[in-house]
């Protein structure tokens, strides 16, 4: 797997809006059938990038290959084979269904097109939306539609920018399993998103911070790089002590789940150290592996004091 | 106790001042509020009057005379006509009126004073382009008026008795393209260009910007398919419109307000084409030019504006100062009105209408360009 051509391989990539630098030099390079997270807070450039994936947007430097196909020039050669989902809900609100797909079918140029439009509103369970306007679904189902429609010409290659904002446990479930389901096909899928559990889910992550890739690597690979150091306390009580940490040297995030509290920094030495006056009986302390959770917003962090 | 009550003023100060800091921050709206109340102004006030003088004249005359001069002199006091002209044969004078280069033709037939003389009650003919019937019928009037004064003057010493078989000459007045002064016959064409207008540019600037702010275009666009895919297959539907439109004028037209249809309707609905893509061209360049539908109404509302007070359809064309007629002079409705009823009531031909066609080809040309240019650039 590994020695196979890469499905995106970029270099240098850069883009700006009215001079300022959305995506900064960045290089990216995707394996195909992967599944590859894109992490990084609001405008990071995340969207920008993926816009320049997929020939909406020219690079205004760099160079790279998308399904073997420059990105500069060839930008008429990868559109065939990508699917292109955006943030925002893009079909048609009033045309239904199955006017949507029929559309995109032969936007796509698809040979039996009635027949293949069929099979995947079947296969995607869309049946019973079928002549519904795509205005009047919710939320779920309109991104479920919306990813039917850019599965149909069967792309090699999915470019999904947070395809699951807002939208229900179960359908974000669903959602997934298409997503395995297409990798093991070899469909190569790159996604942003803001959902942890989801980011765990990618074979793959990056994580872009203004416009720059930070980390890459697999979710365990991206922790351990971090260097943080996790504990956690139990107890009743855990959040009276949320203030009163905060303020002890070497802690640099105090985070509450419930009736547990995650408390982190990089130096280990220096954490334990600090959290020694706290460990007295009342509460139960764990050291624990930092979450992804914890990384990222500690990337966050050390982007705004840089 | 605050908060409570039926109506609260602070709640309602708070809602008042939300609503001026949201239209301050939407400049085009903002804009449209003061401009359109300043441009009715400008157009009402100062551009429309409702009895157009200095209507072009054009002088046929097989007889100069004393007399003649008289009529020529007080026609042009009266104010309602200017004489442009002086044209040597019938047939050059009926190309002027068929071309709407001039309103009236004054006819003074041979003999005319030896007649006068003799007291034998010559024909004094004023031939007039009627196709608009408010534009001709205060300078007719006057005209019948006039023309008996004029002579009275001349009618001195021996000729005195002659001012008694009044009137001396036999004034008559042949009014053109639509004798019996029907105002249907020059609004229903006239409808064609303005409805045509307020569906092509509205629309398309309309419809371009919904889709836009609804995000479908990035979505067509991440597919093979090429910007000019898209713009031509949103603009074809509205051109077969806009030609539904025109069909069911002209049907109205014929067989509810019986307006006389002498032209080839062929060479008309041919002709309609550069008027209905000039419109388009302006509705793409709002489309790119609006941040939301509303601002895309608000512009093609500032561009009807003046196309339906400063086109010659609502108000004669002749009636408006020089500036108005140069502002009116750029927009196609004027071209087109000019066209339509040409064709429909006076039976123009291709060769006719030619002097109307061009400036809506430029027209056309400049606002395809810029939407073009400008529609392109709001992909990247």
């Amino acid at each position: 797997m590994a020695e196979a051509t890469p499905v995106i391989d970029v270099q240098e990539l850069s883009k700006s809006f009215a001079g300022k630098t959305v995506v900064n030099k960045l290089s990216l390079r995707v394996r195909p059938g992967e599944i590859y997270g894109f992490l990084g807070p609001n405008g990071s450039g995340k969207t920008t990038f993926i816009r320049m994936l997929c020939g909406l947007l020219r690079p205004d430097a760099g160079s790279g290959v998308c399904l073997g196909f420059d990105i500069q020039k060839q930008a008429d050669a990868i559109k065939p084979l990508v699917g292109y989902m955006s943030q925002r809900f893009s079909l048609y609100e009033d045309l239904s269904v199955r006017e949507n797909l029929n559309f995109m079918a032969r936007i796509y140029d698809l040979p039996k097109q009635h027949a293949l439009v069929d099979e995947n509103i079947e296969r995607m369970g869309l049946g019973r939306f079928a002549n519904q306007l795509a205005g009047t679904l919710s939320g779920g189902w309109k991104q479920r539609l919306a990813l039917t429609a850019c599965l149909l010409h069967q792309p090699r290659l999915l470019l999904l920018d947070e395809p699951t904002a807002g939208v229900d446990p179960k359908a974000r479930r669903d959602f997934w399993d298409d997503i395995y389901r297409l990798s093991e096909q070899g469909v190569t899928s790159l996604i942003s998103t803001h959902y942890m559990d989801e980011a765990e889910r990618c074979h793959r992550l990056a994580y872009l911070s203004y416009g720059k890739l930070l980390v890459t690597g697999t979710a365990d690979e991206v922790v351990a790089a971090s260097g943080l150091t996790s504990w956690s306390v139990f107890g009743s009580n855990v959040h009276l002590l949320i203030t009163q940490l905060k303020d002890v040297e070497g802690v640099e995030q105090v985070v509450p789940f419930g009736n547990t509290l995650h408390v982190s920094g990089h130096d280990a030495d220096m954490l334990e150290h600090g959290l020694q006056p706290f460990m007295d009986g009342e509460y139960r302390w764990q050291k624990t592996a930092a979450n992804l959770e914890e990384v990222f917003i500690s990337l966050m962090q050390d982007r705004e004091v840089a | 106790m605050r908060g409570s009550g039926i109506f609260s003023w602070r709640r309602f100060r708070a809602i008042i001042s939300k609503e001026f800091v949201q239209m301050r921050r939407d400049r085009m709206t903002f804009a449209m509020m003061i401009g359109i109340p300043i441009l009715q102004m400008v157009v009402f006030g100062f551009a429309i009057n409702s009895d157009p003088k200095h209507l072009p004249t054009v002088i046929l005359a097989a007889d100069h005379s004393v007399f003649s001069r008289s009529i020529v002199t007080a026609m042009q006091n009266s104010g309602y006509f200017e004489i442009v002209k002086t044209v040597a044969s019938e047939a050059e004078a009926d190309l002027l009126l068929n071309e709407g280069e001039v309103q009236f033709v004054i006819s003074i037939p041979e003999g005319f004073s030896r007649g006068l003389v003799r007291g034998e009650r010559p024909a004094l003919l004023l031939t007039a382009d009627a196709t608009d019937p408010s534009a001709t019928s205060n300078a007719l009037s006057a005209f019948r008026l006039l023309a008996e004064t004029a002579l009275a003057r001349d009618l001195e010493g021996p000729l005195r008795h002659l001012r008694r078989s009044s009137p001396p000459v036999e004034i008559m007045v042949h009014a053109r393209f639509n004798p019996a002064a029907i105002t249907q016959y020059n609004i229903v064409p006239g409808l064609m260009g303005v409805v045509l207008t307020m569906t092509l540019v509205i629309i398309t600037a309309l419809a371009i910007t919904r889709k836009r702010e609804r995000g479908t275009m990035e979505n067509l666009l991440s597919t093979p398919v090429k910007p000019m895919e898209v713009m031509f297959g949103k603009i074809v539907p509205y051109i077969i419109v806009g030609y539904v439109q025109m069909g069911v004028i002209l049907l109205a037209g014929r067989y509810i307000f019986h307006v006389p249809m002498l032209g080839n309707l062929g060479l008309l609905l041919l002709v309609s084409l550069p008027f209905i893509a000039a419109n388009l061209g302006v509705g793409l360049t709002f489309s790119t030019l609006a941040r939301n539908q509303l601002q895309a109404v608000q512009m093609a509302f500032f561009f009807f504006l003046p196309s339906i007070l400063l086109s010659g359809f609502m108000f004669p064309f002749r009636g408006m100062p020089p500036w108005a007629q140069h502002v009116g002079g750029m927009l196609p409705l004027t071209h087109y009105l000019r066209i339509v009823r040409g064709i429909i009531l006076k039976g123009n031909s291709f060769a006719q209408i030619l002097p109307n066609l061009w400036p809506i080809g430029v027209f056309l040309l400049v606002a395809l360009s810029i939407g073009l240019t400008r529609y392109r650039r709001t992909l990247d």
